[in-house]
Parts: C-alpha cells; structure tokens; sequence
C-alpha cells in the first residue's frame, strides 16, 4: 500500500491507497477534528500548525487502515505547489519514514494529485479526457493524454473560481470561507433575477475579478433590509454567472481537443450547479474534491518512485509548474 | 498623491510608474476593499518590472514570487490571516529576501512587515472608476 501525506495549504492529511487505487484510510486534520486535539487553540496559517499535526495524523490513518509502516510500499508526499514552508513539514516527515524503513519516496505535484483522485475506486476514471480543476487556488483546464502527464489548454488570469465564490460569499455577508454556504443558499434563489457578466478572455482562459466587482457594485445599491431579502436571489445569480463560464470553456476545449470524456475536480467540483450543469461529467468524489492525501497517494501510483536514499536532497517549491 | 483611472489597463499603467521607482528589498502595502483592484494594480508593477507569466490572485496561495527582469517580485495576500505569528512570518519573510514584495490586505500585517517604501489605497469611485493614493514613495510620477 501506498502511504499519502499532503501540507501543501490548509489541511495536514494522511491516507492509505491500496496498489489499484483503493482507500484504505484517508484522515484530513479539519474533519477529524485533530487539532482540537494536538494542535495549539489559537488558529493560525503556518508551517508550525503542519508540524504539529502530521505525526498525529499519519498515525491516525494507519489506525484506520489497521496497517503499521511495515505495511507500506512506498511515500507519496506533496512537493509543490504551496508555501515551501508547509510544504517542507510534509516532504520532511516523508522523507523521515521513508528512510527510515529504507523505502522508495514518491514527489506529487498537488495539481495532478487533484486530477488522481479520479483515479480512485470505486468507478475510477481512464485516460484520454479533459479535465477542469477548480479551487479556491487555481482553475486549471487540463487535457489529460494518460495517468502520468498532461498539458494545460488554459488557467484563470486573475482569481480562481473557488475564490470568487469564497468572496461572494463574504460580499453576501455570509462569512469566508463561504463557497459552499452560497452554493446552499443558491437552492432558495431565483439565478435569472440579476444578470452577473463574465469577462470572456482570449483562448480557454478564465477571468473571475469582473463578476465579483459587479457582484459587490449589486449589493452596494441595497439597503440592509433589501439585501436581507434579495441574498438568495443575488447568490444564484453571482453562481450561475461563474457555473455558465466554466460550461462554457469546458465545452469549447471539449469542442478543440475532441475529448469525448470530462471530468471535474478541486474544490469548485462540490459545487452543486457545476455538477448539474455537467451531467456527463465524471466528478471527483465529494471527500476527495478538497485537500487530501488519499489523491496525493493515488498519483503516487504513476509517478516514478525515487529510490533510497537519494529522496533526501529533495526540496518542495513553490510555484506551479505551468 | 492620488490619482483616478477609469479602466483595469490605466489602473496598471499607474502601478507601473510606480514599479519604475522600485528596487529590492523595497516593500509595497497594497490596500482596498474586495474588488478595489489591488490584484490588477499588482499585476501591472508586475509587468513593468519583467514579469511576462500570469499575475493572478495570491488569496488561497498566500505568496507568489516571479522572476522580473533582474529582480524577483513577490506578491502576498494577508486576507486569510488574523494577524501575523512569529511562526507565520518565518513562512513569510523568504518572500521579502531580496524581491521588490508588493502586500495585498496588509493590515494583519502591521507591526511585523518590513516598513513600506510606498503605501497604496485603492477605492471605489463611480462604476468602474478608482481613486489611488500612493504615499511614502518617490511620488513624482
């Protein structure tokens, strides 16, 4: 089995990936409410919170799994891209485990660990197809030719859509992170009662600064009460001006690449318009759309492993290879 | 000094004569309220100091370092921090080695960031339209 460790952001996650892609324990700090129980009181955005959580949580998803480190084949751990000190706890734990127990060590990139998390059973997902990967850090539209490689058909030039919705959400007064909250309130709303314009830029690129603006220009010509009562309606609005533009690229890379498959994944693949909007589609499943290691442990499967113990000199980076 | 543009293009055109006056090591606080254009503004230093890739939002990221033309830029949002740990400004500070940083939301910043070279507020005049202030910088631009 195959041992996943991802801290590229956010969460510190742990899973164990059966060799044809089965998982056998996926633990993500947040869910599993580890913090509370190892991690400091006060919330914060470092490295520090990693390195307080990984040995916890790696732990844990052994214990699920019912596995020790005996058990494992090889470490899958996320190499880039992130903050290069989140991402140093996670590569440093790895590299730690492996060399102790003398294994091969797997560096992921966290962009095609989301798109591996098709890869997973049940139903997983074979190449060729177009892939769109949105989150609240990128919006990526991928032509995926096999397990181990891809290009990029185009990305966003300004924010990605799980940041527009995050800060519709917080425009709306409905907190940050927000993303899914606005997707809950946008079952109540009428999408057609404002029109929210997407900026259309050149090639099968994405632009998600525009509608937020107009967003914030809609709620600002309201009152408190009126915006009380006009929330849902704005939320499905503001959702379906972003849901229409990531159809409407997806189909036209769909339309110049002839993939006859798509699939979806990141954050932005829980949403419920996209995914009523792309009915064909193949999404991520529900767990696995947002930071985990149980993706991160799938790609380990089709990347080439680096032997013991030449793994060590490796660094993380930070930016996106594209 | 403060300025107004009325396009995205202006807005980075402005930012640019800015960058024009920048060198490493200098810091740039880039302040305004959701959809002011600060990511815009950023971009356009950016482009004027090398930078030919996609500018995009740092929001979830936290920090992006470029390569420019001879210097790094790095471009950081603050908008997901209550304030600034020691902890977290170990993850911070190897943006500020020797880059021109610009800093999105760096109001959970004060007291820890390196002292600005300039200090810039966008905000919302009538659709479409800005009003800038850049202080603290050589303002003859």
């Amino acid at each position: 089995m195959i041992l996943g460790i991802e801290t590229s952001c956010d969460e510190t996650a742990s899973a164990l990936v059966s060799a044809d892609g089965e998982v056998l324990a996926s633990v993500v700090s947040s869910q599993a409410d580890l913090h509370a129980r190892f991690g400091g009181v006060v919330p914060e955005i470092a490295s520090r919170r990693h390195l307080e959580l990984v040995t916890p949580v790696v732990r844990e998803a052994l214990a699920e799994a019912g596995a020790t480190l005996a058990d494992v084949d090889r470490i899958a751990v996320t190499q880039g891209p992130g903050l290069v000190g989140a991402l140093l706890v996670g590569l440093a734990a790895a590299k730690g485990m492996a060399w102790a127990r003398r294994l091969p060590l797997v560096p992921v990139d966290h962009l095609r660990g989301h798109v591996a998390s098709l890869y997973l059973q049940p139903d997983p997902l074979e190449p060729p197809f177009l892939c769109l990967l949105a989150s609240g850090g990128h919006t990526l539209l991928l032509d995926i030719r096999d397990h181990a490689s891809h290009a990029i058909l185009g990305t966003t030039i300004d924010d990605a859509a799980g940041e527009a919705f995050d800060k519709g959400a917080r425009l709306l007064g409905l907190g940050y992170p927000g993303g899914a909250e606005l997707d809950r309130l946008a079952a109540h709303g009428d999408p057609t009662a404002y029109e929210f314009p997407v900026a259309r830029v050149p090639g099968l690129d994405f632009s998600f600064s525009g509608v937020k603006t107009a967003l914030l220009y809609a709620t600002k010509e309201l009152s408190e009460d009126e915006l009380a009562a006009r929330r849902a309606d704005l939320a499905a609005s503001y959702q379906r001006a972003i849901v229409r533009a990531l159809v409407e690229r997806v189909s036209e890379a769909a339309a110049q690449t002839g993939a006859k498959r798509i699939a979806i994944v990141g954050g932005v693949a829980a949403n419920s318009a996209l995914r009523a909007a792309l009915p064909e589609a193949k999404a991520a499943a529900l767990e696995y759309c947002t930071d985990n290691a149980a993706m991160i442990a799938s790609a380990g499967r089709y990347v080439e492993a680096v032997p013991y113990p030449r793994y060590l000199a490796l660094d993380a980076y930070a930016s996106a290879e594209v | 000094m403060e300025s107004e543009t009325s396009s995205p293009e202006e807005t980075e055109a402005l930012a640019g004569r800015l960058a024009a006056t920048l060198r490493a090591g200098d810091v740039v606080t880039v302040s305004g309220e959701l959809g002011s254009g600060k990511t815009t503004f950023v971009r356009g230093a950016c482009r004027a100091l090398g930078v030919s890739g996609a500018v995009t939002s740092p929001t979830y990221t936290i920090g992006h370092r470029y390569h420019g033309d001879g210097v790094d830029v790095a471009h950081l949002d603050l908008y997901r921090f209550q304030g600034v740990s020691a902890a977290e400004w170990g993850d911070l500070e190897p943006y500020f080695d020797e880059t021109i940083a610009f800093v999105e939301w760096p109001e959970a910043g004060e007291g820890v960031l390196p002292a600005p070279r300039a200090v810039v507020r966008l905000r919302h005049a009538d659709e479409g339209r800005r009003l800038i202030s850049i202080h603290g910088a050589d303002t003859r631009l």
